[in-house]
C-alpha cells in the first residue's frame, strides 16, 4: 500500500462531490458523466435537442480540466496495454454504462449520496467485474503492468 | 448557465486529476486487490459522497428528479459490461474525457470506442440514459 495517497484522494474527491452539487443546482441534473455524454452523441434531427448544449458544456468543461492541469502539473502518467486493449476498453465502457443507465459518478458518486439501492447494486456489479478482469489482465495475461 | 455548467465540469475533471483517478495505473491498483493494493478511490468516492450526500437533499426538495429504481437485468448485466471495461483500460467515462488532454492515442481510442459502444447499446435499451 506504498501507493496510498489518502489526502490528495480524499481533496480530490470533496471537489468532484462539489462539482456534482454544482450542477444539480445550476441546472437541476445530475453528474452522471456517462449519461451526459450518450446524450450528446445519439441521433437527432437538424437542430441539436434543448439538452444538447449544457451537456456539451460540461464535457467541455471536463476535456478543458485536463489541459489547465497539465499545464500546472506536468504531464500524466499512464498505463497502456495497447490500442487493442484499449479499444475494447472502450467499447464496453460505453456499452456497459449506456445499459446499466450509469458510472462510477452517476450510480457510484451521486446514486450511493441518494442512498438509491439501485445505484448500490450497480457499484457492486462493476466494482466486482473490475476487479476480475484487473485480475486477469495482470496476473492471467500479464497485459497491462 | 452554459458558463456555470463548464465552470462544474471543470472543477469535477480537476477533482478526478487531483485524486489521481485521471491515472489509470492508480485506478487498477485500487481494483488489483490481490497486488500491490491502493485504496485511494475509497477515500475519492468517500469525499465525492459526504458532499453530495449532504448538499443533494435539500436541493432535491426544491427540484425533485424522477429517478429510476428498478433493479433488472439490463441494470446488473450493463454494469458488468463496464465494470469489465474498467479494469481491462483502468478509465471510466469521466477520467476517459478529461485524459483527452494527454494527447496519446490510447485514449482517444478509448474515447471513440466508448462512444460507439453508447450508440450500439441503443439497439438494446433504447429508453433516454439515466443513473
Amino acid at each position: 500500500m506504498d501507493n496510498f495517497t489518502p489526502v490528495s484522494a480524499l481533496a480530490g474527491g470533496v471537489l468532484i462531490g462539489t462539482a456534482a452539487v454544482w450542477l444539480l443546482a445550476a441546472n437541476g441534473r445530475i453528474a452522471g458523466v456517462s449519461g451526459i455524454l450518450h446524450g450528446l452523441v445519439g441521433p437527432m434531427s437538424a437542430s441539436p435537442p434543448a439538452d444538447w448544449w449544457w451537456r456539451a458544456a460540461f464535457i467541455a468543461g471536463l476535456i478543458a480540466a485536463g489541459f489547465a492541469w497539465h499545464a500546472f502539473a506536468g504531464a500524466a502518467p499512464g498505463e497502456n496495454a495497447g490500442l487493442a486493449w484499449a479499444a475494447v476498453a472502450g467499447a464496453l465502457v460505453g456499452l456497459g454504462t449506456r445499459l446499466g443507465g450509469g458510472c462510477t459518478s452517476g450510480h457510484g458518486v451521486c446514486g450511493l449520496a441518494r442512498l438509491s439501492l439501485r445505484s448500490l447494486v450497480a457499484v457492486v456489479a462493476f466494482m466486482a467485474a473490475g476487479m476480475a478482469a484487473t485480475f486477469v489482465m495482470r496476473h492471467v495475461l500479464g497485459a497491462s503492468s | 448557465m452554459l458558463a456555470s455548467v463548464f465552470g462544474a465540469g471543470l472543477l469535477f475533471g480537476i477533482g478526478l486529476w487531483l485524486s489521481g483517478m485521471a491515472n489509470p495505473r492508480k485506478v487498477l491498483d485500487f481494483l488489483d486487490i490481490t497486488g500491490n493494493w491502493d485504496p485511494s478511490l475509497l477515500l475519492v468516492m468517500g469525499g465525492a459522497v459526504a458532499v453530495t450526500a449532504i448538499a443533494f437533499r435539500p436541493l432535491l426538495k426544491i427540484k425533485p428528479i424522477d429517478f429510476k429504481t428498478s433493479i433488472d437485468a439490463p441494470l446488473v448485466i450493463g454494469a458488468a459490461i463496464f465494470g469489465i471495461g474498467w479494469g481491462i483500460g483502468g478509465y471510466c467515462p469521466g477520467p476517459a474525457l478529461t485524459a483527452l488532454s494527454n494527447l496519446s492515442a490510447d485514449v482517444f481510442v478509448f474515447v471513440a470506442a466508448m462512444v460507439a459502444g453508447g450508440l450500439f447499446a441503443r439497439i438494446f435499451s433504447p429508453a433516454a440514459p439515466g443513473a
